[in-house]
C-alpha cells in the first residue's frame, strides 16, 4: 500500500503484468463449485500464486 | 478508462487496465475530472477557473502533481493492452464439468432454473456407465490441464449418491495414470444428508455447496417440499453437524433472494447467527414476468441493501468477528491474471455440463436449450464449432464489455443469463451487470475501510478474501 498526502493506493497494479505471465489454465471456472448462477472472476485465486 | 465513485465516506478511483485502485482525498477526486488518458504536467487551467472557491491554488497544484505522479506510473488512465491477448487461450482444453447426477429432486422450489429438478427433460438419474464416461471425457480433452474440476449438481445429488461414490472412485483410479487431480464439489439441498454422507463429502469434496435461503420464514416460502412443507428444519441441523466436522475445507451456505427478501442483509446475518463463515447469497434467475423475479426496477433497493451487508461486514470485522460473503470477495493484488480476466468462466470451452442421458451442454444452465447442446458422451459427438464460438465470447467481443469499467471483474458476465435475457451470449444482461458492479463497487469499498482501520493490509494474504486474518 502507498500512501501519500492525498492518495491511498491499496494495490500493486500489476495487472499488465499478469497478461504476460499469464494463461496457465490451471484456476477454477468461475461459477462452477460456488454459486452457480452469477459470474465474477476477481474473487479467484492463481493457481501459480 | 477509470472508474470513480463515491460511497461509505470514501472516494474511490478504480484505474481499470492496470487494476490500481486508490482512495483519494476530496481535492483530488474533482480534479480527476479534469484529468485524462492524454494528461500532461501542466494542470489545466479550467481546474484552477472552477474549483477555486473549494481549495487553494497550492492544493490543486500539489494534488494535481501526485495525480500525474500516478499517469507516469501507468496506475492512472493506463492504455487498453489487452485486446491481443483476446485469442489466447480459444482452443483451450476442458477442464471443469457439471455432472448432473440426477434429475430429479426432492424438492420443488418455486424458482428453481431447473425446472424444478429435471430441467424439462424428465426425472431421472444417471447411471454408473455414463458417469464414468463423464470422467473419461475431460480426462481425453484437458490435454495437459492437471487440475480437474467436477461438480455433482441436479436435481438434488444425494438421490444418487451411490453412483456420486462410485464415479468418484473411478476417477481416483485412473487419474494418477493420466496426471490428473480431481477436485470434486456437491452442490446439495441438504434433505438427505446423514451421518455417512456427511463423513464421505467432508473426506471426498474439495468444496461442498449447501442451499439454504436464511430466515426460516424467507427459506420456507419458496423452498419446499412436494407437499408445499418448508424444509428449513430438516437441514440447517444437518448443515451444522457437517461444517462442525468439516476443518478448514471449503464450503458455502448459498442462499438465493427474491424480491420477496430485498432485506437479505438478515438472510446472511441469520445464516451467521447459525454458525456458519462462508456465504452466499445470489439474486433469483428467472423470467422477468415472475412475481419474486429481481427486475430493473427493484435495483435501487438491492443496492441499499448491498450498501448495508457491506457495512454490517465491516463493523463485524472491526470488532473482529469474520464471516465471508462470496461477492464481495476480491483479491486486488493476487487475483486471476489478465487473460484469465479476458473471457471469464470458460463455459462451452474450458466448462461443460452432462446430463443423466449423456447430453453435453456449455453449462449447467444451458441444459434443456437444444439449440446449445454440444454432443454426448454416448455417441462421442461433440461440436468444436460450437466450443470455438463460446472461446470468442470475451470483453472484446461482446459489446457493451470493452468500454465498461467492471470489464476484468465480472469478465463479460454470464454467458446463460446473457442467452435466457437478452438472446445473444455476447450481449450483456442489464440486471447482471447493474448488480454485478455495485457488489464490485462495494467489495472494494470494504477493502478500503478495512486498510483504514488497520484490519486489511490490501488482500497479500493468499486467498484475498480473509482480510489478512490467516496471514
Amino acid at each position: 500500500m502507498k500512501v501519500t498526502k492525498h492518495i491511498k493506493t491499496l494495490n500493486n497494479a500489476n495487472l499488465k503484468e499478469s497478461a504476460v505471465k499469464g494463461g496457465c489454465g490451471e484456476c477454477q471456472a468461475s461459477c462452477q463449485s460456488a454459486c452457480k448462477t452469477s459470474c465474477t472472476v476477481a474473487n479467484q485465486k492463481c493457481e501459480r500464486e | 478508462m477509470i472508474h470513480k465513485y463515491k460511497l461509505n465516506g470514501y472516494n474511490i478511483c478504480l484505474d481499470v487496465h492496470s487494476g490500481a485502485v486508490h482512495v483519494l482525498d476530496d481535492a483530488a477526486y474533482d480534479i480527476l475530472d479534469y484529468c485524462d488518458e492524454t494528461m500532461s504536467e501542466k494542470p489545466p487551467e479550467k481546474m484552477f477557473e472552477e474549483l477555486k472557491d473549494k481549495y487553494d491554488r497550492e492544493e490543486l497544484e500539489e494534488t494535481y502533481a501526485a495525480l500525474f505522479e500516478l499517469y507516469q506510473e501507468g496506475q492512472l488512465f493506463s492504455p487498453d493492452d489487452y485486446e491481443q491477448f483476446a485469442d489466447m487461450m480459444t482452443r483451450a482444453p476442458i477442464k471443469s464439468m457439471c455432472i448432473n447426477i440426477s434429475h430429479d429432486c426432492n424438492l420443488r422450489c418455486e424458482y428453481c432454473f431447473a425446472a424444478k429438478g429435471d430441467f424439462g427433460q424428465g426425472r431421472c438419474l444417471m447411471p454408473l456407465e455414463t458417469a464414468k464416461k463423464a470422467i473419461d471425457f475431460i480426462i481425453a480433452n484437458s490435454g495437459t490441464r492437471h487440475n480437474l474440476e467436477v461438480d455433482f449438481f441436479g436435481g438434488e445429488p444425494l438421490m444418487n449418491f451411490e453412483v456420486v461414490k462410485k464415479t468418484v472412485e473411478y476417477a481416483r483410479s485412473i487419474e494418477k495414470k493420466y496426471n490428473k487431480n480431481f477436485r470434486f464439489t456437491i452442490t446439495t439441498n441438504g434433505l438427505l444428508l446423514d451421518d455417512d454422507k456427511i463423513d464421505y463429502i467432508n473426506k471426498e469434496m474439495h468444496n461442498v455447496v449447501l442451499s439454504l435461503d436464511g430466515r426460516k420464514e424467507i427459506n420456507d416460502k419458496l423452498r419446499v417440499t412436494p407437499n408445499g412443507k418448508g424444509c428449513y428444519d430438516i437441514i440447517v441441523p444437518k448443515y451444522q453437524k457437517l461444517v462442525a466436522k468439516r476443518g478448514d475445507k471449503d464450503y458455502y451456505i448459498r442462499g438465493t433472494f427474491t424480491t420477496f427478501s430485498k432485506d437479505f442483509t438478515a438472510d446472511v446475518m441469520h445464516m451467521k447467527e447459525l454458525g456458519f463463515e462462508q456465504l452466499s447469497i445470489e439474486p433469483v434467475v428467472s423470467d422477468p414476468k415472475l412475481d419474486y423475479s429481481i427486475k430493473y426496477d427493484d435495483l435501487p433497493m438491492v443496492f441499499k441493501e448491498y450498501e448495508k451487508l457491506a457495512n454490517t461486514l465491516i463493523e463485524m470485522r472491526k470488532k473482529g468477528e469474520y464471516f465471508n460473503f462470496f461477492h464481495f470477495m476480491i483479491d486486488l493484488n493476487q487475483g486471476p491474471c489478465a487473460i484469465k480476466r479476458l473471457r471469464g468462466c470458460g463455459c462451452g470451452n474450458e466448462y461443460v455440463a452432462v446430463t443423466p442421458q449423456g447430453d453435453i451442454y456449455p453449462c449447467h444452465q444451458f441444459v434443456g436449450e437444444e439449440d446449445y447442446k454440444m454432443g454426448n458422451l454416448n455417441d462421442g459427438t461433440f461440436d468444436n464449432e460450437m466450443k470455438l464460438r463460446f472461446a470468442r465470447a470475451n470483453v472484446y467481443s461482446k459489446e457493451n464489455c470493452k468500454d465498461c469499467w467492471a470489464k476484468f471483474y465480472c469478465s463479460g458476465g454470464c454467458n446463460a443469463n446473457n442467452y435466457q435475457y437478452e438472446g445473444d451470449i455476447l450481449k450483456s444482461h442489464k440486471v447482471g451487470c447493474e448488480l454485478e458492479k455495485k457488489r464490485l463497487e462495494c467489495a472494494i469499498m470494504i477493502k478500503a475501510a478495512l486498510a483504514d482501520y488497520g484490519v486489511d493490509e490490501g488482500s497479500d494474504c493468499d486467498s484475498g478474501d480473509c482480510f489478512a486474518e490467516c496471514c
